[in-house]
C-alpha cells in the first residue's frame, strides 16, 4: 500500500462524505436545528430533483436545474410548514415522524402517478463529467466539485446561523419559543423561513446527489436511513456535527470497502451503532437539552 | 352482572366474527388470515410503543426475523408449523431482548436512529448470509407439514387461516392479560413519566427491556405466521417499509385500545388488496392522506372515531368507557 493509493483512498472518502453532508444538510437544518423529526426530508428532495430533472430535459443549465430545484422543494417546504409542520411542533416525537412518514407517502405516490417509476436522468454538464488532474493522478471533476460544493454549503451555514441576526434570532427561537415571542421576535417567521431553506437544501442536494444517490420513486424512503444516521450522529442542535458525521461515516464507509469489502456495509452500520451508543446525544450536542 | 355480561359478549363477539369468516367469505381465506397476522403485528407495536412509549421506527426486523426463523427452521430443522412458530417466537424475543438491553438506555431520536440502524443491519445480514436465506431472491421451499399432524394445509386456506386465528387469539389474551396485570401498568407509567417511576424504585430500564423482548417475541410470531402462510420469506419483510407500515396500522386503528391494533389492519390489508390490484400508487397516495389526516385531526385512530360516533349515537350514556 503507497502513499498516493492511501491518499487516494482518503480523498474518495472525503467525497463520499461531503456527499453525504450535501444531501443531508436540509435535514441538518430542519432536524437538527429545528429538532422537527422530519422523516419527509427525502420527499422534499424528491420533489426538488423531479423539478431539476425537469428542467435539464428542457434544455435548462446545471445551475439553472439547481435553482429550479431550490424553488420547488422550498415552495413545497414553506407550503407544508404552513399547513402540516406548525400545530405539530409541540406535538413530540411520534406525531411528528407518524405525518412526515404519510407525508413522504403522498409524494411517493403522486410523483410516481405524475412521472412514471423510471428513473429520472440527470445528466451532468461536461465540465463536472470528466477527470481532472490533481498532481498524483487523474481524479473525477465530480466528486471534486462535491467537495467543494460541501465546504461552500457548510460555510454558508456557519455564516448565516453563527454571524448573522437572523441565525442569533433562530437559535433563540428553538431554544425558547415563547421568550422569543415576548421580546417581539416573529418566531412563527423565522420557523418558516428556516424550514423552507432547509427543504431547498434538501432539493438542491437531490440534484447535486443524483449521480450517487440516483432518483427514482422509493428515493424518500431508500436514502432516509442514512439521511437520519448523519443528524443523528452529528447530534440535534448544531449543523456543525453532521458535517463531522458525514465525513466520519464517509470515510469509515470508503476505508471498509477498500479493506474489507464483503463486510463494509456491516462495518458502516456497527459504526453508526457504536457512535450513536458512545455519544447518544451526538458527536457535537447542541448547547441544550 | 347484566353489565359484566355484556362486557364478556363485547370480547367474545369479534373473535366469534372472525370464525364465523371460516364460512362466510370462503373466497377470502388468505386475506383475510393477513388481516390478523397484521393485526397481531401491530398489537405487538402498541406494546412497545403505545404502552411502554419506546419509539421505533425499526419494527419491521423482529417481523422479518420470525419469519425467516420459521422458514430456515421449516427447511432445515422441522416441518411442523408449531415448532416452527415456537422457534421464531423465541429468536425474535432473544433478538429483542439482546438489542433492547444495548439501545434502551436511549430515548427520543437517538432511539429512533439506534432502531432504524438495528433492523439496517439486520436486513445487511439477511442480505449477505444467501446460503441461509436466499439472499436478495428471498427464502423459498418452505413446506409446514399438518398443524398438530392432523390438519393438513388445504388449498383453499381454511387450515391456514383458522391456524392464524388460534395462534393470533392466543397471543392477543397473553398481551391483554400482561397489560392488565401491574407490570403493564408500569409500562403506561414508565411512558409517563420515566423519571418518577425510578423515583418509586421501579426497574425501569429492565421493564423496558422486557417489554421490547416481549413485543418483539409477538411480532416474530407473526412473522412466522407470514412466512408460514405465503411459504416464502423476502428481504422486503426486514425493511423500513415494513417497519413503517405496521407504524401506520397501529397508529390508523389506535393505539392504546383494545381493538385498535386489529381495525387497522382490516381497513389497511383489505383497503390494500383492493387498491393495489387497480395500482398501487394510488394506494400509497390514499394510506398517506389518511395517516396525516389522522396524527392531524383523530388522535386516537379508528377506534377513537368508533368511540366518537357512539357517544353522538348514545349521548346519555357518554362518560363510561
Amino acid at each position: 500500500m503507497s502513499v498516493l493509493s492511501l491518499l487516494t483512498i482518503l480523498l474518495d472518502g472525503l467525497a463520499f462524505g461531503m456527499a453525504l453532508f450535501v444531501i443531508s444538510v436540509g435535514l441538518t437544518i430542519t432536524l437538527g436545528l429545528m429538532r422537527v423529526v422530519n422523516l419527509a426530508h427525502g420527499a422534499f428532495a424528491m420533489i426538488g430533483g423531479y423539478a431539476g430533472s425537469v428542467a435539464l430535459a428542457n434544455g435548462a443549465g446545471f445551475a439553472l436545474a439547481i435553482l429550479i430545484a431550490a424553488l420547488a422543494a422550498g415552495g413545497a417546504g414553506l407550503a407544508a410548514e404552513r399547513l402540516l409542520f406548525r400545530p405539530l411542533y409541540s406535538r413530540g416525537d411520534l406525531p411528528q415522524a407518524l405525518m412526515t412518514f404519510g407525508l413522504t407517502f403522498v409524494v411517493i405516490a403522486t410523483l410516481t402517478i405524475l412521472f412514471g417509476t423510471a428513473i429520472r436522468i440527470m445528466p451532468l454538464p461536461p465540465s463536472l463529467a470528466g477527470l481532472v488532474d490533481i498532481g498524483f493522478r487523474a481524479y473525477p471533476a465530480y466528486r471534486l466539485f462535491l467537495i467543494a460544493a460541501g465546504a461552500l454549503l457548510a460555510l454558508l451555514l456557519w455564516l448565516v446561523i453563527d454571524r448573522t441576526m437572523f441565525g442569533a434570532r433562530l437559535r433563540a427561537a428553538v431554544d425558547n419559543p415563547r421568550m422569543c415571542r415576548a421580546i417581539g421576535i416573529d418566531v412563527d417567521a423565522i420557523f418558516a423561513t428556516t424550514f423552507a431553506a432547509g427543504c431547498a437544501l434538501a432539493g438542491i442536494g437531490a440534484v447535486l446527489g443524483a449521480q450517487l444517490m440516483p432518483l427514482e420513486p422509493y428515493y424518500a424512503l431508500r436514502y432516509l436511513v442514512l439521511f437520519l444516521i448523519v443528524v443523528g450522529i452529528g447530534g440535534t442542535g448544531d449543523f456543525r456535527g453532521s458535517l463531522v458525521a458525514s465525513l466520519v461515516l464517509g470515510l469509515i464507509d470508503t476505508v471498509g470497502k477498500y479493506f474489507l469489502p464483503g463486510a463494509s456495509s456491516y462495518i458502516f452500520f456497527a459504526a453508526v451503532i457504536g457512535l450513536l451508543l458512545w455519544r447518544p446525544r451526538g458527536l457535537v450536542p447542541g448547547p441544550s437539552q | 352482572m347484566i353489565a359484566r355480561a355484556g362486557n364478556w359478549a363485547m370480547r367474545a363477539a369479534p373473535w366469534l366474527a372472525a370464525i364465523a369468516v371460516n364460512w362466510i367469505a370462503p373466497d377470502y381465506m388468505s386475506l383475510a388470515a393477513s388481516v390478523l397476522t397484521m393485526g397481531l403485528f401491530a398489537l405487538s407495536l402498541d406494546l412497545a410503543l403505545g404502552h411502554a412509549g419506546i419509539v421505533t421506527l425499526g419494527h419491521g426486523a423482529f417481523y422479518g426475523v420470525g419469519a425467516y426463523a420459521a422458514g430456515i427452521f421449516a427447511i432445515h430443522v422441522w416441518a411442523d408449523p408449531l415448532a416452527g412458530l415456537a422457534a421464531a417466537t423465541l429468536v425474535a424475543g432473544l433478538v429483542g431482548a439482546v438489542t433492547g438491553a444495548l439501545i434502551l438506555d436511549t430515548s427520543g431520536l437517538t432511539l429512533m436512529m439506534l432502531t432504524l440502524a438495528i433492523a439496517s443491519m439486520i436486513a445487511e445480514f439477511a442480505n449477505s448470509a444467501r446460503d441461509l436465506t436466499g439472499g436478495d431472491d428471498g427464502l423459498t421451499g418452505i413446506r409446514p407439514s399438518p398443524v398438530l399432524g392432523l390438519f393438513r394445509f388445504d388449498l383453499w386456506g381454511h387450515t391456514a387461516y383458522l391456524y392464524t386465528l388460534a395462534v393470533v387469539f392466543v397471543w392477543t389474551m397473553i398481551a391483554w392479560r400482561i397489560l392488565g396485570s401491574p407490570f403493564g401498568h408500569s409500562l403506561d407509567g414508565v411512558r409517563q413519566n420515566a423519571a418518577r417511576m425510578r423515583a418509586i424504585g421501579a426497574p425501569v430500564r429492565m421493564r423496558l427491556i422486557a417489554a421490547y423482548a416481549l413485543s418483539a417475541a409477538m411480532a416474530g410470531t407473526a412473522g412466522a405466521l407470514g412466512a408460514q402462510a405465503t411459504k416464502t420469506v423476502s428481504l422486503a419483510s426486514l425493511g423500513v417499509l415494513t417497519s413503517g407500515t405496521v407504524l401506520m396500522v397501529a397508529v390508523l386503528g389506535g393505539m392504546r385500545r383494545r381493538w385498535g391494533a386489529y381495525l387497522g389492519a382490516l381497513v389497511y390489508v383489505v383497503g390494500q388488496n383492493f387498491a393495489a390490484e387497480i395500482d398501487p400508487f394510488r394506494w400509497m397516495l390514499v394510506i398517506g392522506l389518511m395517516m396525516i389526516a389522522v396524527v392531524m385531526f383523530f388522535e386516537n385512530g379508528l377506534a377513537g372515531l368508533v368511540d366518537l360516533l357512539d357517544r353522538r349515537a348514545r349521548p346519555s350514556t357518554g362518560g363510561g368507557k
